[in-house]
């Protein structure tokens, strides 16, 4: 299928539910989106398996604090010239661009630049969700390094990352970052189409347009966005066991900040079905773990979604306040993301907590 | 010396109303409907409070009035200049251009000229791009050769550092002598497309404000009043009228909050749940430390996405013109209404309609239009129709409510005779004496207010440090706006830390608010 102008607000609604809490705004990435389909035309949305083994793929992402890029906002060009000195560095012409990160504003960028280098943009990402860093993504995890790496800022300074391992590229990468003003372009994980069928979540940018269609056409004809949407995700490949977890408002908000990460907790007081219950969602950038009591209902890297409780809109950590009227949604990882090696990676111990990784549809049978 | 007196107007919709204090004592009221001719309304609400407490128009200290006038002209899109639009940012920021997201009709009205030039700064103050004043030369002659004589002027990071937007602007203006201008760091709030939206907003109704605050003038003129007069802003606070000329975005939804203000007056709260129950819907909010609690989310004005601040409102289909339908199983209120119709509709005054007024009428609490329409209703019905009344607000309440403590709940509005019960959840149901007029309480008694939003290096200054120099700026910018700098107090401090980024960057928002300073009459 193509990408065309009106399915950018759904991808970008489906999007932000699956950055979890993280992820940034995709209103800008939507924004950015729009203005490339309009200047450059719609783009090639393909299945993996249509790469050939030896086709060259990139990935792209925008990388460091949101707060900055409302307002520092990329020309576009950038973006092309992390991918021409990524094509440079392996003498070889990409025949197609990776999303790295399917949750929040990531999910859509990859899709500018495809529109801007007249390329095809392949359905799936490399998190199902969204991570904080570059090292917890599947093509790591499933063998392909990070490095070289490309960064560049609004000037199209570029700076190239050898790096022994991606835990040095995601270290000094942020360095970078910082110097180029706190939000950077860059292409890393470069790999042939054989590499990409083997460690990519596939079919991520289709689901993340089901989710966001499914809430836009609910919200029109039934009411009960809620209903439609977990109708909608029991359909899915990776996503079909899915739950509300809890209902209430958000009664108490713990936010700090440590080492450049939006750490803290809320504290969710029940109602309807869940009056009298209390539920704690933990969160760095994105939400780690939701615990009733000494009770756990889902871990990452499972899902976490907190959405308006009326209109099922998603809301970004950020955006949590006192008061607002939630869901809590749990929703199954895909199997790549929970194997052992993928768990040891971004699964619950990566982030500190002592609980081990369980399934939500186990937790909540 | 006696107390100064002061007059509260709010020009809606609907109606005019205007109330006359001295100190806290209101001595008169006035509600009418909005004449075609906003002036004439303004004269006859405000004559008609002076002469029935007969206080001669030289004893006034102010007129403050809530208008709905500048939010009605961008969402009907009309009296709207067409705006240029200089975007200092390049090479960054090209990828949005100005305008993206604003809806057809409002396009054509005020877009079609825009660009984005060399300039900006990063969130640690160092340029991205240098002003090129022959470029914005250039550019303010194309707008003057196309007509455009309102301009907005935004930057990146302009919050941050505002020096190029000032720059920028002084060529504009040597350029379009009688230039409309408006610089997006006048507005404050990070977020550059969100702040150059407001920016725009404002310069489209720049021209509008003049002739809007000049017929306030010869209102008042008129009826001989020659104390200074203010607008109220949606954070419960005035503006002078040379801000109203400068800054009319500022007015945009001050309704809602003018009437929650007004509720924490009549009652002597600062924190409670404000229940504003009209003909149609109820509106929830919550006060906190005396004004409206906000709203945290991004705020579409006639469907441009902008990043003001509003009152965090939670509005149901209850109010007194609520129909009701009894299905058998479950007696529904609402959420369709025969709104201002109520005067015919209703089974009270003649009309066929069971309206949630006849029901509180025929339970024997409320005492409007004709009792003896509703005198044969079927009690049963009656008895079910007020428990439903009072669950919908119980759950309304309950929602708003950020505790499990029982809140005090203010009861204002037209639709406040619905209610005769103490209210699940709700520590006490105040009913105050004048609630119909709370909105033009609300404007008489506003305060003034100075902000700060910035962000701050943790790391360079320490936080207390930040923190301190933050607060005194929020309270000079409250002393600059005209507050008594005695009564000056810090009602709102917000930390958020930038994500992903180490070297403590931490964005402060503090809000300081003050007693206007009056001179008393004599």
């Amino acid at each position: 299928m193509k990408i065309q102008l009106e399915h950018v607000a759904d991808l970008a609604r489906g999007a932000a539910i699956l950055g979890t809490g993280g992820g940034g705004d995709p209103y800008l990435g939507a924004l950015m989106l729009r203005q490339a389909l309009q200047d450059h035309g719609p783009v090639d949305l393909i299945d993996v398996t249509s790469l050939a083994d030896s086709d060259f793929a990139v990935p792209f992402a925008m990388m460091g604090a949101p707060t900055v890029l409302v307002e520092k906002i990329p020309n576009g060009n950038e973006m092309g010239a992390a991918l021409n000195a990524m094509e440079r560095l392996h003498n070889e012409k990409a025949r197609a661009i990776l999303c790295a990160e399917i949750g929040g504003l990531n999910a859509l960028l990859p899709i500018v630049l495809a529109a801007r280098a007249g390329l095809p943009i392949v359905d799936g990402d490399g998190m199902g969700r969204a991570f904080p860093q570059l090292q917890m993504v599947t093509y790591h995890i499933y063998g392909v390094p990070a490095a070289p790496m490309v960064m560049t800022d609004e000037y199209s300074n570029t700076v190239t990352f050898q790096c022994a391992s991606s835990l040095d590229v995601e270290r000094l990468g942020r360095q970078v970052v910082v110097a180029m003003g706190g939000s950077s372009n860059i292409c890393l994980y470069p790999m042939h189409g054989a590499d990409a069928k083997r460690s990519i979540v596939r079919s991520t940018l289709s689901l993340a347009l089901g989710l966001g269609r499914t809430i836009r056409e609910s919200r029109r004809s039934s009411g009960d966005p809620f209903g439609a949407l977990l109708g909608y995700l029991r359909t899915t490949p990776y996503y079909q066991h899915c739950r509300v977890l809890f209902e209430g408002k958000t009664v108490d908000l713990l936010r700090e900040t440590k080492a450049g990460w939006a750490l803290g907790q809320v504290v969710v007081e029940g109602t309807g079905d869940c009056r009298g219950r209390r539920l704690e969602v933990q969160f760095q950038n994105e939400h780690l773990i939701a615990r009733e009591g000494s009770q756990v209902r889902a871990v990452v890297p499972d899902l976490i979604a907190l959405l308006d409780s009326a209109t099922a809109e998603p809301i970004t950590t950020e955006a949590l306040k006192y008061g607002q009227r939630i869901k809590v949604l749990g929703i199954s990882a895909a199997p790549i993301m929970r194997s052992e090696a993928a768990l040891a990676v971004f699964g619950p111990q990566a982030f500190g907590l002592d609980h081990p990784f369980t399934p939500v549809e186990i937790l909540n049978p | 010396m006696r107390e100064p007196c002061r007059i509260g107007v709010d020009v809606g919709g609907t109606n005019t109303d205007a109330v006359l204090l001295r100190g806290r004592s209101i001595l008169a009221s006035h509600k009418a409907p909005t004449s075609a001719d906003v002036g004439t309304g303004i004269v006859q609400a405000i004559g008609d409070v002076l002469g029935r407490a007969q206080i001669p128009s030289r004893d006034l200290a102010g007129v403050m009035i809530g208008t709905t006038h500048f939010t009605n002209a961008f969402v009907e899109a009309k009296h709207l200049s067409r705006v240029g639009v200089i975007r200092l940012g390049a090479p960054a920021t090209l990828s949005i251009r100005p305008f993206a997201d604003w809806p057809a009709h409002l396009l054509d009205l005020v877009g079609g000229a825009a660009q984005i030039v060399s300039g900006g700064f990063n969130y640690d103050g160092r340029p991205i791009g240098h002003l090129d004043p022959e470029e914005l030369r250039r550019i303010a002659r194309d707008f003057r050769g196309r007509g455009i004589s309102a301009v907005a002027i935004s930057s990146v990071f302009a919050p941050v550092n505002a020096t190029q937007e000032v720059e920028a602007a002084q060529v504009i203006q040597e350029e379009i002598p009688d230039v409309h201008l408006t610089l997006s760091h006048q507005l404050g709030r990070i977020g550059l497309i969100e702040r150059e939206n407001a920016a725009i907003m404002n310069s489209a109704l720049l021209g509008m404000a003049e002739r809007v605050v000049s017929s306030f003038r010869k209102a008042l003129a008129e009826l001989g009043i020659t104390a200074p007069f203010f607008v109220s802003q949606n954070d419960g606070t005035l503006l002078s009228p040379d801000s109203v000329i400068r800054f009319p975005v500022l007015t945009f939804a001050s309704g809602p909050t003018n009437s929650m203000r007004g509720a924490a007056f009549l009652s002597n709260l600062t924190d409670a749940l404000v229940m504003d129950i009209g003909g149609t819907t109820t509106d929830v909010g919550a006060l906190v430390n005396g004004f409206p609690r906000e709203s945290s989310i991004a705020v579409d004005i006639g469907g441009v996405r902008t990043n003001f601040r509003m009152p965090d409102l939670l509005s149901i289909g209850l109010g007194g013109g609520s129909l009701v339908v009894d299905d058998g199983r479950r007696v529904q209120i609402g959420p369709r209404s025969v709104g201002f119709r109520i005067l015919s509709e209703a089974l009270v005054f003649g009309g066929n309609q069971l309206t949630a007024t006849d029901i509180a009428v025929s339970a024997g609490y409320a005492d409007i239009g004709d009792r003896d329409r509703v005198k044969n209703l079927d009690k049963r019905l009656v008895a079910r129709a007020v428990d439903e009344i009072h669950r919908l607000a119980e759950e309304a309440l309950d929602r708003m409510k950020t505790s499990a403590t029982q809140a005090k709940v203010v009861l204002v509005g037209g639709g406040s005779a619905l209610i005769n019960r103490q209210l699940a959840g709700a520590a006490e149901v105040i009913v105050p004496t004048q609630a119909g007029v709370a909105n033009a309480i609300g404007a008489a008694i506003a305060q003034v207010s100075g902000e700060v939003d910035r962000i701050f290096s943790y790391e360079k200054l320490g936080r207390a440090q930040a923190l301190e120099d933050a607060r005194t700026e929020a309270r000079s910018n409250a002393v600059a706006a005209g507050a008594e700098p005695t009564s000056v107090n810090i009602v709102d401090t917000e930390e958020l830390p930038l994500q992903y980024l180490p070297g403590g960057a931490v964005r402060v928002r503090v809000k300081a608010v003050g007693d206007l300073a009056l001179a008393g009459a004599a």
